[in-house]
């Protein structure tokens, strides 16, 4: 069944590869190596898997359940990834800032239906668009408006049964600088939302703005990353979908305060996006 | 498959809703549908919060080929949706389950939960009403006293039937995490609600105090990996109930042993072919509903692609297992991106045990009789759907040549999924909920 090799049809391969058997059921580490198409599905499957993570439904809290099969279903690819040697190499590369465009051709080779207009059931619509820009998500999947990442409702739990503590994360950078994101995490296997990294940034990010640096100096960055998510993601500056995730360290959690005066600072911080991106 | 081979369809909606399938409001979609113990009552619960319930007709000897038929006996707004000032989220007032308490008196009892929120809600008939007040009118308005110069004793007079919900508790601030099930217990005094993390168990008179009785939430929240998806009381020994979660495991526990049943008696879960291993295994294996039999002999438990017949006695791996869908086994890619592979179908038994029944897709449900081993798939659809029409079983082809009255899997349509059904306890009768419509389907009398 795995399709290191072997020669399919094209279509057949798409399907059959997403559900191939895991590699670790196929001998030793060191003759492994995924075939590319099993990789680039694997990463189509991971990217997918992240994207879900953090659409989330804006008012109404996520489902948790789906939200744990999703994670565990990225901590098993990431171990997979890990034990190939696959994940060092992938996030060395992107942390080199390469343009992952490639990814948008993965999507379509693993979810393609054989006839688009047959299936009756639309796909969430933005995902074969490509998922690299957050706005085509937000516009194009009208079955998914969510924005509310994973990080949001774990933390309120957290909140919720009032732990405190854990310093603020200072491995983050300030929200506005999405380029110097030095952080690789290459630890295998325990944190899924480690700090790795994998930017994705077609189209580039607008450089830093000197009034955005001022507005948000006194902002805790956890804040301005939820407030952004919370925002649709439209607004500048750009993050990829993997840097929400950071949030989801296991640094301890993050220090929010009662989900009130966060509320209220995040619809300052709303209102004045809206303003800048307004001029 | 003997007594399907012929049945009724009657198809009823919600009083409110006046469009066709094909458009209907988000709030008219049904979310839970349940009879009651003896048959007689059938509720639905759907995204709106109310609560709409259907009474059988008695059966007339002057037709007997015309068995009672179902008609709306009460419609209430059972949950409103609600706030959370703290979390600034929104509850919903779905109905997410249903639960008849066995009937004592005149009046009959439900509980119906949303996320959050359990209601016992009392059902009951008012065909009289006092007549003859002193000091005021039969319409209310105050007399004057001056002109009172007798006295009379009210007397209850016949009135129209009028069929009222009021209800009569509110178990609420117990759970952090969204309700999936509830379930009375066999001692008619307690029951229990259950989240993703959490078993409470209540008693039906006191509303202010629950006792967990599970609690399966790390310490912290980074590492949970599993989550109650269902539970269940045992229908005969009020001490035992079961949960199912997402991994596919069930726990049976006794609540006997120790207050917080952190400590199954019983472990239920099939260890996994490594042959069929992928990345979607774990999803799959997630079990949506479980249910007890009725003789409290066997554990039913309904995943992704498969119905599992469990022994309460041999726990290494289920007696029996149903391919419901198998064909989508190899979709299961696209049923990840378009979400439906999360999707929580339910699964009933009928009142011998012998028929187990879930849904699918393209408004498809199954049955399989567990003695004879046969299998048949129905569609709840308007158009194959007449009045005193006999339905056709359906099939899909799985590559190949198709023939005429089959559909391909490509063609089947996943927004319309059979998520909800309900077996009458002791008849061949079902109720099938698609989307926004309520299919009741009967047996046709010979």
């Amino acid at each position: 069944m795995f399709p290191k090799g072997t020669k399919r049809k094209f279509l057949d391969s798409a399907e059959d590869a997403a559900t191939a058997t895991v590699a670790g059921e196929q001998g030793p580490a060191s003759t492994r190596t995924p075939s590319p198409s099993y990789s680039l599905q694997r990463q189509s499957l991971l990217d997918m898997s992240l994207i879900k993570l953090q659409l989330c439904h804006m008012l109404v809290e996520p489902n948790l359940c789906r939200s744990v099969l999703i994670a565990n279903t990225v901590r098993q690819i990431q171990e997979e990834m890990t034990q190939d040697g696959t994940w060092q190499i992938m996030t060395q590369a992107l942390a080199a800032a390469q343009c992952p465009t490639d990814r948008l051709v993965a999507t379509e080779v693993l979810c393609r239906q054989s006839d688009p207009a047959a299936a009756p059931y639309p796909l969430v619509g933005g995902l074969d668009r490509g998922y690299h820009s957050e706005e085509v998500v937000m516009e194009a999947g009208d079955a998914h408006k969510e924005a509310l990442p994973t990080q949001s409702y774990l933390q309120q739990q957290e909140e919720e049964e009032e732990e405190d503590g854990g310093d603020e994360d200072g491995e983050e950078s300030e929200g506005e600088d999405v380029d110097e994101r030095p952080e690789v995490d290459s630890r295998p296997g325990e944190q899924v939302f480690g700090t790795f990294e994998i930017k994705q940034q077609p189209p580039p990010p607008p450089p830093p703005d000197p009034a955005l640096e001022e507005l948000f100096s006194d902002v805790d960055p956890s804040y301005y990353e939820l407030d952004t998510v919370l925002t649709g993601m439209q607004s500048a500056p750009k993050m990829g979908p993997y840097d929400l995730l950071e949030s989801l360290s296991s640094h301890g959690p993050q220090p929010l305060s009662p989900g009130a005066s966060c509320r209220s600072d995040l619809n300052e911080l709303d209102h004045i996006m809206e303003i800048i991106v307004g001029s | 498959m003997k007594c399907f081979s012929r049945y009724l369809p009657y198809i009823f909606r919600p009083p409110s809703t006046i469009l066709s399938s094909s458009c209907h409001t988000e709030a008219d979609i049904i979310s839970t549908v349940e009879f009651n113990s003896s048959g007689e009552l059938l509720a639905t619960g759907d995204k709106g919060g109310r609560v709409v319930v259907f009474q059988r007709e008695q059966e007339s000897k002057s037709q007997p080929q015309r068995r009672g038929e179902y008609n709306v006996y009460s419609t209430f707004q059972s949950h409103e949706p609600e706030f959370d000032y703290l979390k600034s989220l929104e509850i919903e007032e779905k109905i997410n389950k249903i639960k008849w308490l066995p009937q004592q008196n005149a009046a009959y009892f439900l509980l119906s939960t949303n996320d959050k929120t359990v209601k016992l809600w009392k059902i009951s008939e008012r065909d009289k009403r006092p007549e003859g007040y002193n000091l005021k009118d039969d319409d209310g308005r105050i007399r004057d006293p001056s002109t009172i110069t007798s006295l009379r004793v009210p007397v209850l007079q016949p009135m129209d039937l009028m069929v009222e919900a009021t209800a009569r508790r509110v178990f609420s601030n117990a759970h952090t995490y969204h309700i999936n099930s509830i379930s009375v217990n066999s001692d008619l005094q307690t029951f229990i609600s259950t989240d993703d993390l959490r078993v409470n168990l209540w008693n039906l008179e006191i509303t202010d105090r629950s006792f967990n009785i599970v609690d399966i939430k790390p310490a912290n929240m980074e590492e949970l990996t599993e989550v109650i998806t269902s539970a269940e009381f045992h229908p005969q020994q009020c001490h035992t109930f079961a949960y199912s979660s997402s991994k596919g495991s069930i726990r049976l526990c006794d609540m006997r042993q120790a207050a917080l049943c952190d400590k199954h008696c019983k472990y239920f879960e099939e260890p996994e072919d490594p042959a069929t291993r992928s990345f979607f295994s774990e999803i799959i294996s997630s079990i949506s509903d479980v249910k007890f039999s009725h003789n409290g002999r066997h554990l039913m438990t309904r995943d992704y692609l498969t119905v599992k017949v469990w022994d309460l006695q041999m726990e290494n791996k289920p007696l029996e297992t149903y391919q419901v869908h198998d064909y989508l086994r190899g979709k299961l890619c696209s049923l990840y991106e378009n979400d439906c592979i999360f999707d929580k179908f339910e699964c009933v038994w009928n009142g011998s045990d012998s028929v187990i029944m879930t849904g699918s897709y393209n408004n498809f449900f199954r049955m399989f009789d567990r003695n004879t081993k046969r299998d048949v798939t129905l569609e709840a659809s308007r158009e194959n759907s007449k009045p005193r029409a006999i339905l056709k079983p359906r099939k899909v082809c799985v590559g190949g040549k198709r023939r005429k009255d089959e559909i391909s899997v490509d063609s089947l349509d996943f927004s319309k999924k059979i998520l909800h059904t309900t077996w009458h306890p002791h008849e061949n009768i079902i109720a099938v909920a698609a989307t926004n419509n309520l299919y009741i389907f009967q047996d046709k009398v010979n």
